[in-house]
């Protein structure tokens, strides 16, 4: 049975020699490939066929990388199953009854079984170290402006970053090489990383690493995940590391802030789809509101839909100063707890799922319970920060992550931690 | 639950603003869930004041002329094209 990994399947050639000849590499749907379909896994964009490339895909030809197509992912990245997407769930390799996190859930999939050697997937709140660690691969969430978004489907510009998922930390740390870099497309990209060497980084080499675990990043973790986790740091500890507790009270309030802002974002950037310039139409009859609204009704899936209103009601009149600016304050907050715990410890660790990955359709009726399961990846994305989801062990025959967090532009530092996870 | 309320009409109007046509089910739906997650959202009000030390500066760059899409290629993915244009609605 097909786990539904791609989107489109289709191959496009890089160039013939370089750092990524021979090797296969599945790319997220919501990042623009030149001539290939491009849906965002939605039927808004079921369609639509960009007239050029992003960035990262120039980046992976001009490197020798085979596209072998366009991966699956909830509707524009919402979602932390992949169950979202217009175009039917993925099925997680490791258990097909189970989801493969999400939203890069596909490229997740992919790489687990095979059908690609590498991914690009997308991360605005957790979306490729969810994924990473519910397949049992590797996935990295680098710096914001480490990586260029130009040609990336926007969903919350100041939260996302475009990373690698890979079977092991040096094959998603090479990837990143290739991507990493200043673009003058994207005014936000930063000169860390032109030259970067982050696959020498992985050399396991632990010895006089401090480790920071924040206790409210391990409460409340399902049994057998916590178990996972802290045999992982003891077999850190006994290469050299040593690891321990901190506080970031802060992090309490991630969830609530990451998802303001996120939704906030979205309302505004989804407002280009209106089904005239590309995109479902909604037709010519009544007014352009009417057309605009009908094309919306039919091509957005309900999480769409929920956050686009969410977004807009947090942003609207009245409501603003009470869930945006305060949104804000929060994530300023999470920045100074980060900042601190930096000035003791070279990394922060936690596992990178409170909870092993769930049954297919499980979470689907309640949001919100849903969103509480990204409590331990969008404190990074609050904080522009790096962090890498590498496995860490099983609880009952499921693949248990465990996150490494690094201060801005420090993936050297997680690459060289994590890669000591796989020893 | 939020001290926010949130009811159909709430919905209704949020929708209308966000240009989302909705059927009476998924107003129903969303009115429930929306009170539940505003009301989660209300954990924000204890976020205390915190000193944001970042300068923000912009960045600029002189503007440039460099070849963009062709018209052809702009008008590729639209239902609808007039005489090189984009065909909308009418505006009212």
């Amino acid at each position: 049975m097909s786990l539904n990994a791609f989107i489109t399947k289709e191959t496009l050639d890089g160039a013939d020699d370089g750092p990524l000849s021979g090797k296969t590499v599945a790319v997220k749907d919501n990042i623009s490939t030149e001539g290939l379909r491009t849906t965002c896994g939605s039927a808004m964009l079921e369609d639509y066929v960009p007239p050029y490339d992003a960035t990262v895909v120039e980046l992976l030809k001009d490197a020798g990388a085979t596209i072998v197509g366009k991966a699956n992912m909830d509707e524009f990245g919402m979602g932390t199953t992949t169950e979202t997407s217009a175009f039917g769930p993925t099925k997680n390799p490791v258990d097909e009854s189970r989801v493969p996190g999400g939203s890069s859930g596909g490229s997740a999939a992919a790489v687990a079984a095979g059908e690609a050697d590498l991914a690009l997937g997308t991360d605005t709140g957790g979306s490729i170290r969810c994924p990473a660690a519910f397949c049992g691969v590797v996935g990295i969430k680098p710096t914001y402006g480490l990586v260029s978004r130009y040609g990336l489907v926007a969903y919350a510009n100041s939260l996302e970053q475009i990373g690698p998922i890979a079977p092991t930390v040096e094959d998603a740390a090479a990837l990143l090489d290739v991507i990493a870099g200043p673009d003058d497309r994207d005014g936000t990209t930063r000169n860390a990383g032109a030259d970067s060497n982050y696959a020498a980084a992985a050399d396991g080499d632990v010895e006089g690493l401090t480790i920071g675990v924040p206790t409210e990043f391990v409460e409340g973790a399902d049994e057998g995940v916590e178990e996972a986790f802290w045999a992982a740091l003891d077999e850190l500890e006994a290469q050299g590391a040593e690891y321990r507790e901190v506080s970031m009270p802060s992090v309490e309030k991630a969830v609530a802030a990451y998802y303001v802002i996120a939704m906030s974002e979205a309302s505004s950037n989804l407002a280009r789809f209106d089904g005239v310039r590309y995109g479902k139409s909604g037709g010519y009859d009544g007014n352009w509101n009417e057309a605009f609204a009908r094309a919306r009704e039919e091509g957005f899936g309900s999480e769409v839909k929920r956050r686009i209103l969410l977004g807009t009601y947090a942003l609207s009149a009245g409501y603003h100063d009470k869930y945006y600016a305060k949104a804000q304050d929060a994530r300023a907050w999470v920045k100074q707890d980060f900042d601190e715990a930096f000035e003791d410890v070279d990394v922060v660790a936690s596992p990178t799922m409170p909870v092993p990955p769930f049954e297919l359709g499980e979470s689907l009726d309640d949001p919100l319970q849903m969103y509480l399961a990204d409590a331990n990846t969008v404190p990074v994305n609050l904080a522009n920060l790096p962090a890498i989801s590498v496995p860490a062990g099983e609880t009952d025959g499921l693949p248990v992550g465990l996150q490494l967090i690094g201060p801005k532009f420090g993936e050297e530092t997680i690459v060289r931690a994590a890669s000591a996870v796989e020893n | 639950m939020s001290d926010t309320p949130v009811d159909a009409d709430e919905v209704r109007h949020v929708a209308e603003l966000a240009r989302v046509d909705l059927d009476e089910d998924e107003v129903e739906e969303f009115a429930a869930q929306f009170a539940d997650i505003l009301g989660y959202f209300d954990a924000l009000d204890e976020v205390p004041e915190v000193d944001r030390e970042d300068e923000l500066v912009n960045v600029m760059r002189p503007d440039e002329v460099r070849d963009g899409l062709t018209q052809e290629e702009a008008l590729s993915n639209a239902a609808e094209t007039e005489d090189g244009f984009f065909k909308g609605p009418r505006v009212s």
